[in-house]
């Protein structure tokens, strides 16, 4: 199968971001070349192979329930694009 | 010899014996990068240094030193340095001045080294070649027309080009072993949950590993002490003893059993870097080692199965980035979808993009099962390729890379360019430790070893690089200075 630009459009929308005409032309040319790539991964057969996630087949470790960190939104926030009264600030969402 | 041609263990013996100060050392480097035009540093930390130098001469003359007490390196621009620019290539983070430090960098403060700057990358650590970078591409010492690999190609060409004595990298699907393949030094990334990769800016969290780039074995030996260990702060970190990784590097290899995968010297290796890797087998075999071939009937797919499962990963981690808590945000947003779609888009560079949006794909509904399931299940045959190899012999050998390092800007296609990285792929998809050695010269270029080991077997890797290393004289070229 072969991906559309419009289809592409939507996968970026998904990845939230938006491509220029070009940058439409180019990645839907490249994108479909990397999905051709993948196909050959359906030559291979897999019914009763387990997905492998981590390397390590670990578990994910648990710790005891405490608090670790002080606050340092003060520090956080100095790198922040815009702040307010100890708030991330965006463009108004509800009127 | 001149100090920027000297090993960690030389430097520390100079400096031990008085005949430098690490402030010395220091400013000798800091004069040389000044001078380069490689491009190497993102970031140069000169005051930084300079007073990390000081702080270094006042334990030595305490007496309160270690090995890497005032050993001046370039730290990849990947790692957060709490009140330095971490930017990982990206003009998104260019802005980004780390709050905190990552476990590496706090490890390697620990360590009383001094850190000369932050090496450039390609953008978020994706890419072969390190012409992915908001800042420019770095040049190969070796040849200034020609790439020095990548992603750490900024801490690889800082290494070979006598700008910093040693070189932190990190390794996703080669990131360390083919930029020291290209540029003529030691490279090991260990196995996966080996070093904390907490405040390692993440790429793809089940492959990322950072680890020591270096002039030797010896030396990725005394820096990889320093790095590995148990990290409470990253939950992928193994409760795995460290050893002492020099303790070994005399042992004899006599006996020794190297795997040739019969796959990596197929159709694609250029004759130049088979001629080089097969001499340094034959090299093992004179020092007492013995060749067998095997199998690793599914490393053709390691390709397909990388480049779904890392950007699948990159795509969920790169989601953080959004022009809210930290980073670049775009002018004037209209509203808040116009203040996501805008950062992300001028903030990414054209390679994060393509592979965001085949993660955002491959992960979506109705993909999922075709895509990402199936790569993870044929990650599983990889990985099960080399427990079968490890069954019969003690270490794999190969190539690193399929060709030396090509012409910049020469590759445009990025099929091309993930092509390339046939040979390093399938160790991060299995988790394994892998090395890359100098091994030689075609035209003119150098040419990396790669030994892939069984899990947690850094210390038998660096052990046989040593060896190696104390047959062959490829670690101690550099290139020529006009």
């Amino acid at each position: 199968m072969s991906l559309s630009e419009q289809q592409v459009t939507q996968i970026a929308y998904l990845a939230r971001l938006s491509l220029s005409d070009d940058e439409l032309q180019d990645n839907t040319k490249d994108l479909n070349a990397i999905l051709g790539l993948a196909e050959e991964l359906g030559a291979i057969e897999t019914d009763n192979i387990e997905p492998m996630a981590h390397p390590l087949h670990m578990t994910q470790r648990l710790r005891k329930d405490v608090v670790t960190e002080g606050d340092q939104s003060d520090l956080f926030q100095s790198i922040a694009p815009k702040t307010g009264n100890k708030h991330y600030l965006v463009p108004t969402v509800i009127e | 010899m001149s100090i920027h041609q000297k090993t960690i263990a030389e430097l520390a013996q100079g400096l031990k014996d008085k005949e430098y100060s690490s402030v010395e050392i220091t400013q000798h480097y800091l004069d040389r990068i000044k001078q380069s035009d490689l491009n190497a540093f993102i970031t140069v930390t000169d005051e930084l240094a300079m007073s990390q130098a000081q702080a270094a001469d006042d334990k030595i003359a305490a007496g309160t030193n270690n090995i890497l007490t005032g050993i001046p390196y370039a730290h990849k621009d990947i790692f957060c340095t709490q009140g330095v620019k971490t930017s990982a290539g990206s003009k998104m983070l260019d802005n980004f001045i780390s709050p905190y430090d990552a476990s590496v960098s706090h490890q390697l403060n620990q360590a009383d080294t001094v850190m000369l700057g932050k090496a450039n990358m390609d953008e978020f650590a994706m890419g072969s070649s390190n012409e992915n970078s908001f800042y420019g591409a770095v040049k190969n010492p070796w040849n200034t027309d020609k790439i020095p690999g990548g992603s750490s190609g900024g801490s690889a060409a800082a290494v070979a080009g006598g700008l910093s004595c040693f070189a932190t990298g990190t390794d996703t699907g080669g990131s360390i072993r083919q930029p020291a393949s290209l540029c003529g030094i030691t490279g090991l990334k260990p196995t996966y949950g080996r070093v904390s990769r907490y405040g390692m800016i993440a790429y793809a969290s089940s492959l990322d590993q950072a680890g020591p780039m270096t002039k030797t074995a010896q030396d990725a030996a005394i820096v990889l002490n320093a790095m590995a260990g148990f990290d409470e702060k990253d939950s992928t970190s193994a409760e795995q003893d460290v050893p002492d990784y020099t303790a070994h590097l005399n042992n004899s290899i006599q006996g020794l059993t190297i795997g040739l995968p019969k796959e990596f010297f197929s159709e694609g290796l250029d004759d130049g870097v088979a001629t080089e890797v097969m001499n340094a087998v034959k090299e093992f075999e004179s020092m007492g080692a013995t060749v067998k071939e095997i199998s690793l009937p599914n490393s053709a797919y390691a390709i397909p199965t990388y480049y779904i499962v890392a950007p699948c990963e990159c795509s969920s981690n790169l989601s953080r980035l959004d022009g809210v808590r930290y980073g670049y945000r775009c002018d004037s947003p209209e509203n808040l979808e116009d203040l996501y779609l805008r950062s992300r888009s001028e903030g990414f560079g054209a390679e994060v993009k393509r592979r965001i949006m085949i993660g955002a794909y491959a992960l979506s509904a109705g993909y999922y099962d075709a895509y990402y399931l199936k790569a993870q299940k044929t990650r599983h045959l990889i990985s099960d390729d080399f427990k079968k190899a490890f069954d019969e012999v003690d270490v794999i050998m190969g190539p690193v890379s399929p060709t030396t390092a090509f012409d910049l800007g020469s590759v445009k296609d990025p099929v091309s360019m993930y092509l390339a990285d046939i040979y390093t792929l399938s160790a991060n998809l299995a988790g394994l430790p892998g090395m890359s050695i100098p091994a030689g010269f075609s035209n003119k270029l150098p040419v990396g070893l790669q030994l892939i080991g069984n899990y947690w077997s850094e210390s038998k890797l660096l052990n046989i690089a040593h060896q190696f290393q104390q047959q062959t004289d490829w670690h101690q070229q550099m290139p020529q200075e006009d």
